[in-house]
């Protein structure tokens, strides 16, 4: 049955048709991945010339100019795993609650992750990255939970409103816990603080190492998930109609998703809104499909994210603005416009 | 025939009664405020005899307890109730007006409009007292005009107002955590004060704005009272009584932004002081009458009491914003869990 029907559908020469444009923008955003990439490492507060650039990332460190270059390398790599992983944990979020507005800022779950880790902090002592990944991604499912099943009670389950009430309800109500958690010791709070807002200015390549491991098992979750998301998409009926065993398929799909947030969140801190504009962008440019959705949306992620860490890097030289602080201005009025359009679809 | 009177009749005895525990609620609150507001001057870290408390109040010269109660506890107790009842105020009219207890001006950003606005003038323009007032009321009317803007479609739609204003929220939140990690020397203490709200410091001629405001636009939506009640019903039922809604509507939105927004500036966001103080009046007052007395009362004494709590009571000293915000997180489950199952509204 399952191999029998895509074999159907491109018999429709409608269908078919959107196949080699797909490819052609997959192309397109992979080469401005790459140039966004170089980018990254050659734009910043201090100007580099590119024949300092290309030396430096083949290791030499001889120049100050190099060793600006070097230091952004793992910065670099981290935003581009980071904006994959969240973008992907957004598009999994909506896929799973088919709720347009469903993503890990403002469903509360980095917020979740952040308490999670303050506590930890501030009463466990804890300190190795290790420690630090497994309280955050503890913390998110916590919160998922938590946030789906009060968004979800009463008339109508989890309706757009409801759930991203709830997830903002929560979201203001663990901001002051993590503050009461962190005002009974001081020398923590500073660490925290620069945490709190979202960046990837501080990435080492052993913290991005570290968390490898569990944005790998994310990825590979959520793309085995996206063929059963597909059927989640004709509602919850329908889909158990086709043998999807609904209730599984949530629970699978939704656990790698928060694998790749609270794993994000543990190295990067809360960064809000990209996994909220980029699956919405995505579907406008290549159907709603979850098995294209989910690769797009990574390649679509890792860009936005570059992007807005190299414009934080030269709007407020010689200062940096977090990326956090970009996305979320960016992924505002995005938010905005979505809830503006005339009514708000399900998905 | 008989069966009608006796039914009107029964309808009336019972409005009467449900009045009548609104009044007593009423008087209740008051006693209760009355009386924290004695236990505050009379009990901090020192006992000071009632006589004194007195003598000093009266403008006596008392070695001492002048300094302890009139430079410290009176001024820190006077604005927790003035910035209580501004918050409970403005608080509830939100949520009466979008019929939504979520929807308060805490969660749907307009507190984020304000507190922005006036961390921008204080660290960027290093501006102090009055001008920081003035910026904070301009910044909050500016973001509820600006979510009102964005929301109207045809009409301002209840969901699509939270929905937008949660949007907003987040956007200021995280200018106002980027404005903070600017400031020269950024001091926990400080930054506590525009991110979850505190009455520490506090100084009385501070309290001249907060009266001044709670009078002016505190007086504009209790004039708006009736109206607000009949919003209740829904905007289609409140025209056919004869309510102009769109201009109850923006009335409505000008008073509560206007207290909400100067004692903003003076406190910070007191956390979910808003949000609370509507959902617990009408517990305590039932159906009948208007909530926006009673809510204000109940704020003024959860500022009070949680300043208190956060002062004395506690291991470490906390500011009253997180003893209300840790208090308030239980609470607001509780409420959407509640709200959610039933579907009802305030």
């Amino acid at each position: 049955m399952s191999d029998l029907q895509p074999r159907r559908l491109a018999a429709i020469p409608a269908l078919r048709f959107h196949r080699p444009s797909r490819v052609f923008w997959l192309a397109i955003m992979l080469a401005a991945l790459a140039v966004l990439t170089v980018l990254s490492v050659a734009v910043g507060t201090r100007d580099v010339a590119w024949h300092d650039v290309f030396p430096a990332l083949a290791g030499h460190v001889e120049s100050i100019e190099q060793a600006a270059v070097a230091v952004r390398i793992p910065r670099t790599l981290l935003a581009v795993l980071a904006g994959a992983a969240l973008a992907v944990s957004g598009t999994v979020m909506q896929g799973v609650t088919r709720n347009p507005l469903a993503e890990p800022g403002i469903l509360g779950v980095n917020m979740g992750a952040s308490l999670a880790i303050a506590i930890g902090v501030a009463w466990f002592g804890i300190a190795s990255t290790q420690a630090f990944i497994w309280t955050a991604i503890a913390g998110a499912w916590g919160t998922a939970i938590f946030v789906y099943a009060i968004g979800s009670l009463g008339r109508g389950g989890a309706t757009p409103l409801k759930l991203a009430l709830a997830g903002t309800a929560t979201n203001v109500a663990f901001v002051s816990l993590v503050l009461a958690v962190l005002l009974t010791r001081n020398d923590v709070a500073g660490g925290m603080r620069s945490w709190q807002v979202g960046g990837v200015g501080g990435a080492t390549n052993d913290r991005t190492a570290a968390i490898l491991p569990f944005l790998a098992a994310g990825f590979v979750v959520s793309l085995l998930s996206a063929r059963k998301l597909n059927s989640l998409a004709l509602g919850d009926d329908v889909a158990a109609g086709l043998g999807e065993r609904v209730a599984r398929t949530r629970v699978v799909a939704s656990f790698g998703a928060i694998l790749l947030c609270g794993a994000t969140t543990a190295a990067c801190g809360p960064i809000a809104f990209v996994g909220l504009v980029v699956p919405h962008l995505c579907r406008s440019l290549f159907g709603s499909d979850y098995r294209w959705l989910v690769p797009i949306g990574a390649v679509a992620g890792a860009s936005l994210l570059l992007v807005a860490d190299v414009v934080g890097r030269v709007v407020a030289r010689p200062s940096e603005l977090d990326v956090g602080i970009v996305t979320a201005f960016l992924g505002a009025p995005f938010f905005v416009w979505i809830v503006r359009r005339q009514r708000i679809r399900e998905l | 025939m008989t069966a009608l009177a006796f039914t009107a009749d029964h309808v009336a005895h019972g409005r009467r009664q449900r009045r009548n525990t609104c009044r007593r609620v009423i008087g209740c609150a008051v006693v209760a405020l009355a009386a924290a507001f004695a236990l505050t001057l009379t009990l901090g870290q020192s006992f000071t005899p009632p006589q004194v408390v007195l003598d000093v109040l009266l403008g006596k010269d008392v070695p001492g307890a002048s300094f302890t109660i009139g430079q410290l506890r009176l001024p820190r107790a006077v604005l927790a109730i003035l910035a209580g009842l501004s918050f409970g105020l403005s608080g509830a009219a939100f949520q009466i007006m979008l019929r939504n207890p979520l929807a308060s001006p805490d969660i749907i950003g307009i507190s984020f409009g304000a507190s922005a606005a006036a961390v921008f003038a204080i660290v960027f323009l290093s501006a102090s007292g009055a001008v920081v007032s003035l910026l904070a009321v301009t910044g909050g009317l500016a973001v509820a005009v600006a979510i009102y803007g964005l929301s109207s479609r045809n009409g301002v739609a209840g969901t699509r107002f939270i929905l937008v204003g949660i949007g907003v929220a987040a956007m200021l939140e995280s200018f106002i955590s980027y404005t903070l990690s600017q400031a020269p020397s950024w001091n926990l203490q400080e930054a506590m004060r525009w991110l979850t709200g505190s009455v520490n410091g506090a100084q009385l001629q501070q309290a001249l704005p907060l009266s001044a405001a709670l009078v002016g636009f505190g007086g504009l939506l209790l004039s708006q009272a009736r109206n607000l009640e009949a919003l209740r019903l829904g905007d289609d039922m409140a025209a056919g009584l004869g309510v102009n809604v769109a201009r109850t509507r923006l009335l409505v939105i000008m008073g509560a932004v206007g207290v909400l927004a100067v004692a903003t500036a003076v406190t910070g966001p007191i956390a979910f002081v808003a949000f609370l103080s509507g959902p617990i009046a009408a517990r305590l007052v039932g159906s009948e009458g208007s909530l926006l007395m009673p809510s204000a009362l109940v704020g003024a004494i959860l500022v009070l009491g949680g300043d208190y709590v956060g002062q004395f009571l506690l291991p470490t000293r906390y500011p009253v914003g997180v003893v209300t915000g840790a208090l308030g997180a239980p609470y607001l489950i509780y409420l959407i869990v509640r709200v959610n199952r039933t579907g009802r509204s305030l």
